[in-house]
């Protein structure tokens, strides 16, 4: 990097992408965190290690997203301290991120809201499952305490409650509204019922096996996290990816997005009223997810990925299935398109519903598909580009109009760019092997695998100890940055349009809670 | 009209038997249309039964803050589906209730129904229950005008508001249907039939979306048996509706007083293929629409309202 000469404490970081991590005390952690961000930073994760056992210390790190390239924040909290300086005046997003590394961890940042997120009183208080000290199998009796919404009073305001149990079949996640009659003054969100204890779960994992944990932190996503996974041990590990294997994950990621894609506009044409929207689309979701079975031997391709390369590599007979398939789905979708784009019910539900306006969406950090539909040109794949992407030359797809019906055209564009890809990584498939073998990590090296899924950027930032075992693995979802955005796109629209709102974002619940 | 016979009563009670058996039936009719015309294969015909057989198989939760309100609410809507279909002339108009009460009465049955309905959503408290009261409320208010408009300019077409009546007017002269008012309030008859049964474009029935719900909402707290007699009620409502359609826009094959066993078969028969007819086409309707805004459902019934209203003004302009 050019623009900043680096200093001993800058350090090379082994990752997929251009990366840095520099080591910092506290005053240089809110000191660079706001140079970086006048920079064009956007803070994509915060996590903490225990590293007591090591020297004595507990350390949090802040990984910063600039447009060519991640800088990761290291800084060691001296003395024992469990406090460090809060990042939510500089990045919105770092609330709820502080919040779940107390919950988890027990570290406080020094300011801002110190509710607990993560925790719904499944171990107590005084326990924080992420310290070394803090047994993996322990169970606690659950003292669930009511969590403090914040209030809104007037003049026949009220409170509607929803979930985490809804009427249908769908993930847990709380929505308190207030509001005067039908239309929403305030939306609070209350996450963190489906924590599984992931992070604890990596811990002493072999590292060649912690990417079939990766691959089911977020189902919809399972490539984009088990690919983050295998990019950080490679890296780490200095294994040379082989440009086969590479072209075979590409094409399953690009495969995710298009399935999710798929799923979603039917889902959105459903919420709307139109069952017809729902059927078609699942119906092309079905064929593709039936055609991953038949070429990768998984619909959702839970295990496709391992370090090294891929599973399974693709025979000449199913290149030609793809091909036919790209060339339905390049007619079908257009033609479904037209229909939703020319249904006056439909886009008068879907224009300017869920506003989130371009200055809101870069006020608050909105990255990956909600961004993108809100002019924020933020696409990893283009931007600091890895292998294959770096000669496959992703379209860039941008609106700025931010209502449901922007997110809508960001799918339709991007199924298509994604069909054109899968196409281009088909006709072209490298010759050579799809799997090398991975030799052993050295212990206590950190390496970040950052992958551009069908949401945003999903990071891994892996840490290794001896014995070729993981140490510490976080992974980051992008819903985090979009979940505290809808609270924002809600405000001034009417109750019975929030599922449609809710689905046009699409954001995880596993994912996010971990 | 003379004094009401043994066999008049008969039919009467055998009119309303075939509603509540015929009414599941109808809704299982409109499901499965949906399916065919979404390209999924459909539910059998019968799924509706299934369903009811189901529910009453179950126990009854009831939460621990309902009322006897909660309790009674199921029965005293079904009842008053049942009132409704014993007044209005499916198969045939000799209907010695349809005499106490005529079509605004109707209303006020449907209107009755409603109200026990919105009563009992807001007895437990929860937030769904009295957001789906508050909203079928509002929706009530502004389909009960629409829907007397819409009486109000066929009865002075025909002369009468007793409903057997109108049949029989119709079919001893059958260029009566010639007026163009009728058309008017055919086209608002079908706005409100779609607003009150909860069918979209403004409350969509298969959704699990508690937050856009409207009837569904309502009926979230309800299990067992209770749920079961909602289902129905909401089934005889749809039902109802449709029948009333056929009295007033197509009464053609209504056994008159004094028919026999024979006419009356023809009756039935014709209703079932009316009803065919009115369900294919409602879920024609039902899978070209998407649901509109809840904002917009006020839009589309005071266009009800007007379109009802016309048809008065043209009657009264130049048909009289």
């Amino acid at each position: 990097m050019t623009d900043n000469s680096p200093e001993p404490n800058d350090l090379h970081l082994p990752a997929n992408v251009a990366a840095r991590r520099v080591t910092v005390d506290a005053a240089h952690w809110l000191a660079d965190a706001q140079r970086l961000r006048d920079q064009g930073a956007g803070l994509l994760t915060l996590w903490g290690t225990d590293d007591r056992d090591r020297d004595g210390v507990f350390r949090v790190f802040a990984a910063l997203l600039l447009p060519d390239r991640v800088v990761v924040l290291e800084h060691a909290l001296a003395g024992g301290s469990t406090v460090y300086p809060a990042l939510g005046h500089l990045f919105p997003v770092a609330e709820r991120l502080q919040r779940a590394m107390y919950d988890l961890l027990g570290l406080r940042a020094d300011a801002g809201d110190c509710r607990p997120w993560l925790r719904h009183g499944g171990w107590p208080e005084s326990i924080f499952p992420l310290r070394r000290d803090v047994g993996a199998t322990q169970n606690y009796a659950i003292h669930a305490k009511p969590y403090p919404f914040v209030p809104v009073s007037g003049d026949g305001v009220h409170e509607i409650a929803v979930g985490p149990v809804h009427a249908g079949t769908i993930e847990p996640g709380h929505f308190r509204f207030s509001v005067v009659g039908e239309k929403v003054l305030r939306l609070e969100e209350r996450l963190g019922y489906a924590h599984k204890g992931i992070a604890k779960r990596f811990d002493r994992q072999p590292l060649q096996e912690g990417h079939r944990l990766a691959a089911r932190i977020c189902g919809d996503s399972t490539v984009a996290f088990s690919w983050a996974y295998c990019a950080a041990l490679e890296a780490i590990t200095g294994t040379e990816l082989p440009r086969r294997a590479a072209a075979l994950r590409a094409l399953a990621l690009e495969r995710e997005r298009i399935a999710n894609h798929l799923g979603d506009l039917g889902s959105l044409g459903n919420d709307a009223g139109l069952a017809f929207g729902l059927v078609q689309f699942s119906r092309l979701k079905e064929q593709l997810v039936r055609l991953n079975h038949d070429a990768f031997g998984q619909r959702y391709l839970f295990d496709y990925l391992l370090p090294g390369g891929v599973v399974i590599d693709l025979g000449a007979r199913m290149i030609r299935s793809m091909l036919e398939e790209a060339a339905m789905l390049e007619q079908a979708v257009p033609a479904l398109r037209a229909i939703f784009d020319d249904h006056a019910g439909m886009q008068d539900r879907f224009r300017d519903a869920g506003l989130l306006s371009p200055e809101l969406a870069r006020a608050h950090g909105a990255i990956g598909l909600v961004g993108r539909a809100s002019g924020i040109a933020r696409d990893a794949r283009i931007d600091l580009p890895w292998p294959p992407y770096d000669v496959l030359q992703p379209g860039r797809v941008l609106r700025s109009a931010g209502d449901v019906a922007a997110r809508v055209q960001v799918r339709f564009d991007e199924i298509m760019d994604s069909l054109r890809l899968c196409q281009s990584l088909l006709q072209t498939l490298p010759e050579g092997p799809g799997l090398v073998p991975v030799p052993a990590a050295p212990p206590g090296r950190i390496g970040l695998g950052l992958i551009e899924g069908w949401r945003g950027p999903v990071l891994i930032a892996l840490e290794t100890a001896p014995d070729n075992r993981v140490r510490h693995c976080h992974a980051h979802d992008p819903s985090w940055q979009n979940w505290p955005l809808i609270e924002h796109a809600i405000i001034g629209n009417i109750v019975p349009d929030f599922p449609l709102i809710n689905k046009s974002f699409n954001l995880a619940y596993s994912g996010h809670d971990g | 009209m003379g004094p009401v016979s043994a066999t008049a009563y008969a039919w009467q009670l055998g009119e309303c038997l075939l509603a509540i058996a015929l009414a599941p039936l109808f809704a299982g009719w409109v499901g499965q249309c949906r399916a065919w015309l979404q390209n999924r294969s459909a539910p059998p015909l019968w799924q509706p039964y299934r369903v009811l057989r189901k529910l009453f198989h179950k126990d009854a939760a009831l939460a621990t803050h309902a009322s006897w309100l909660f309790r009674l609410a199921p029965y005293a809507v079904f009842a008053t589906m049942v009132v409704a279909a014993a007044i209005v002339p499916s198969v045939t108009t000799e209907l010695p209730l349809a005499r106490v009460a005529d079509a605004i009465a109707l209303v006020g049955v449907f209107a009755t129904g409603r109200v026990f309905m919105s009563l009992a959503a807001m007895d437990v408290g929860t937030a769904f229950g009295s957001m789906g009261a508050r909203r079928e409320m509002m929706i009530g208010f502004l389909t009960e005008p629409a829907l007397l408009m819409v009486l109000f300019s066929a009865f002075l077409a025909f002369g009468s508001t007793a409903l057997p009546r109108v049949v029989e007017v119709v079919l001893r002269q059958p260029h009566i249907m010639l007026h163009p008012s009728l058309f008017f309030a055919a086209v608002a008859f079908v706005m409100v039939l779609l607003a009150e049964n909860a069918r979209l474009p403004v409350d969509n029935p298969t959704t699990h979306l508690e937050l856009t719900m409207i009837h569904e909402s309502m009926t979230l707290e309800y299990s067992g048996r209770h749920l079961a007699l909602i289902e129905w009620a909401a089934w005889l409502k749809l039902f109802n509706y449709a029948c009333i359609g056929f009295t007033l826009f197509m009464p053609w094959g209504i056994a008159l007083h004094g028919a026999g066993p024979g006419l009356l078969a023809l009756a039935i028969g014709a209703l079932a293929a009316k009803l065919a007819v009115a369900g294919a086409a409602l879920a024609l309707l039902e899978s070209v629409t998407a649901k509109l805004r809840l904002f917009r459902a006020p839009e589309f019934l005071t266009m009800a309202f007007l379109l009802a209203v016309l048809g008065l003004l043209v009657h009264l302009l130049l048909e009289v």
